[in-house]
């Protein structure tokens, strides 16, 4: 698969802070990624590393396996960090044409995009009219004006009222399904979980993880057990080799696996011995559990 | 190049405030072809600005480049604010996102700097043209096109300026302080000059050599020295400074040295702007 961004033992050292620390990542074509980690851990800063605005302490970045300098390389990217900037006296479409002519394309694709964000009939307003979502998705328009290959986005829910964040989580979406790679900044994990195929978790500067999303959330998984007597049922429980731990919560059971129980054979087994069930949940850790269990300090 | 002149120009163009500006800067320098309707007494003199030999060729091209030059300060507050309104709304940022190399932002507004020098050259050129033909009292075309140097001149005193203030926003990121330092260091280059000459120098009539190779190396006193004051060049003026018994000789000319100090600090400001973008984290 071809490679768009290669990132290899990036640092970035402010003063005291070592804001970015020995980060490599590869983005792949046609992949959703999420990058995930706390306020302050670094993921700004990266992105603004291999957007040109942050100047790299030491380490290597590459656009496209190097074939164009790094300015012409965003030419082909889509690319929105932290809040929307735009020229506030100019209209929706002036700005839009001006991202145009920096990026050096034609006008064509201005409405297309606008339409696509919802904002054509705001076309003639000016920017600064705007209320937050709309300048976001104005901004994901803008983004979108060269058909970009990689589209990156910086927590662009951030600040936004609930239709709002739908809104945007539904255009990411759609984006998605078109093929286009992108690259999602986050701290809102379900965001995350919901449209990413892969994801790195930083903190501190430090990549912890790197994979897939199936990957980071894979584990055996747990059940919840409810029952009348609690003490049989753990004794019966004692049958299955499959189970890791079993903990006491409030009046049920969570049952820890280390490998695969399916409920169906717990449930007949638990049956036989007279053991009914008023509660049988199969759960697994969502990813937000796993980011706070990789992240806990 | 015209890639980089549009995006610029549609950034100045449509802000309200900076074209408000700049059409009145034009507005103001079309007016001092008012002057030629100034007509006053003084005492037994009667002057007229019409008749006064202000308007006569060559010399309306040094006196015209000479006032037109204080409208500058207009076109100063545009380029400042063009800077620090990037900054402030975080479009330099996007900018560079969106795939503008840094070099490229820094050549757009330098560009742009450029034709506004140019463009107030050509326009007070047409003016000066304009006001001659009428009233000049000769209309020789070798006498018309003598002295054009100062033309170059104007242009230049204009690039340095702009230049200047460009860098000074870039520096400073806020109009208000920019244009605020921009005051405070035309005081202190008059203070340190007059530093110079008095303490330093001990500065009598006569012996200004070495005090005077220095300071014209200062930035603004290089771009002032670059038109000197047109003034006493006038018979009239002439005339009055004899009865009290001044003595006016100066060389009014433009020197290729003054020419060549300013457009170094041209590079020393673009160069310094582009270097200070450079290694900001923004």
């Amino acid at each position: 698969m071809e490679t768009i961004l290669k990132i290899t033992n990036l640092h970035k050292k402010y003063r005291k802070v070592h804001a970015v620390n020995n980060v490599s990542v590869e983005i792949k074509k046609g992949n959703v990624y999420g990058i995930l980690g706390p306020n302050g851990s670094g993921k700004s800063t990266t992105l603004g590393i291999v957007l040109n605005v942050v100047n790299k302490t030491s380490g290597e970045f590459q656009w496209f396996d190097g074939k164009y300098s790094t300015h012409d390389a965003l030419k082909k990217v889509g690319a929105i960090i932290e809040r929307p900037n735009f020229y506030p006296y100019m209209t929706a479409e002036d700005n839009l044409k001006l991202v145009c002519k920096i990026k050096n394309i034609p006008f064509t694709k201005v409405y297309e995009k606008l339409e696509l964000v919802g904002l054509l009939e705001r076309k003639d307003s000016k920017f600064k009219t705007f209320s937050l979502g709309m300048k976001q998705r104005l901004a994901i328009a803008s983004a979108l004006l060269n058909d970009p290959e990689i589209l990156i986005l910086d927590e662009p829910t951030n600040g936004l009222d609930p239709q709002g964040i739908r809104q945007i989580r539904d255009l990411i979406r759609i984006i998605a399904n078109q093929g286009t790679t992108i690259l999602l900044a986050s701290h809102l994990l379900d965001e995350v979980e919901k449209v990413c195929s892969h994801v790195i978790v930083i903190r501190n500067g430090v990549t912890l993880y790197q994979g897939t999303v199936d990957g980071i959330t894979a584990n055996e998984g747990f059940f919840e057990l409810e029952s009348e007597n609690l003490e049989n049922l753990k004794l019966a429980l004692q049958h299955f080799s499959q189970i890791e731990k079993i903990e006491k919560e409030e009046n049920k059971l969570v049952v820890y696996l280390k490998s695969n129980l399916e409920p169906a054979e717990l449930n007949s087994y638990l049956f036989q011995q007279n053991i009914t069930l008023t509660h049988l949940v199969k759960r697994k850790h969502s990813l937000e559990e796993q980011f706070l269990e990789l992240t806990k300090h | 190049m015209k890639r980089l002149l549009a995006i610029e120009l549609q950034k100045i163009w449509q802000n309200k405030a900076s074209k408000i500006l700049t059409i009145t800067y034009f507005i103001t320098l079309g007016l001092v072809s008012l002057i030629a309707s100034i007509e006053f007494e003084l005492g037994p003199l009667k002057f007229e600005a019409a008749k006064s030999g202000l308007f006569n060729f060559p010399y309306i091209w040094h006196f015209g480049t000479y006032f037109a030059a204080w409208l500058k300060l207009f076109l100063a507050v545009v380029i400042v604010s063009m800077i620090a309104n990037e900054y402030s709304y975080g479009t330099l940022k996007q900018n560079l996102i969106d795939g503008m190399s840094k070099k490229e932002f820094i050549l757009s507004k330098f560009l742009t700097i450029c034709l506004f020098a140019l463009v107030s050259t050509v326009f007070i050129f047409c003016i000066s043209l304009i006001l001659g033909l009428k009233f000049s009292s000769y209309t020789e075309a070798g006498i018309i096109f003598s002295d054009l140097e100062y033309f170059l001149a104007y242009f230049i005193k204009l690039l340095g300026f702009f230049s200047f203030c460009l860098f000074l926003g870039v520096l400073i990121k806020r109009s208000a302080f920019a244009l605020g330092f921009l005051f405070i260091w035309w005081i202190s280059e008059n203070v340190s000059i007059g530093i110079l000459k008095y303490e330093i120098f001990n500065y009598k009539r006569g012996d200004d050599t070495i005090f005077d190779t220095i300071k014209q190396y200062f930035p603004l006193e290089s771009m002032s020295n670059l038109i000197v004051e047109p003034v006493t060049r006038l018979n009239f003026v002439k005339s009055v400074g004899n009865t009290v018994g001044a003595d006016f000789s100066k060389d009014y000319s433009v020197h290729p040295e003054q020419l060549a100090i300013v457009i170094a600090w041209i590079f020393i400001f673009m160069f310094l702007s582009f270097k200070i973008l450079k290694k900001r984290d923004l």
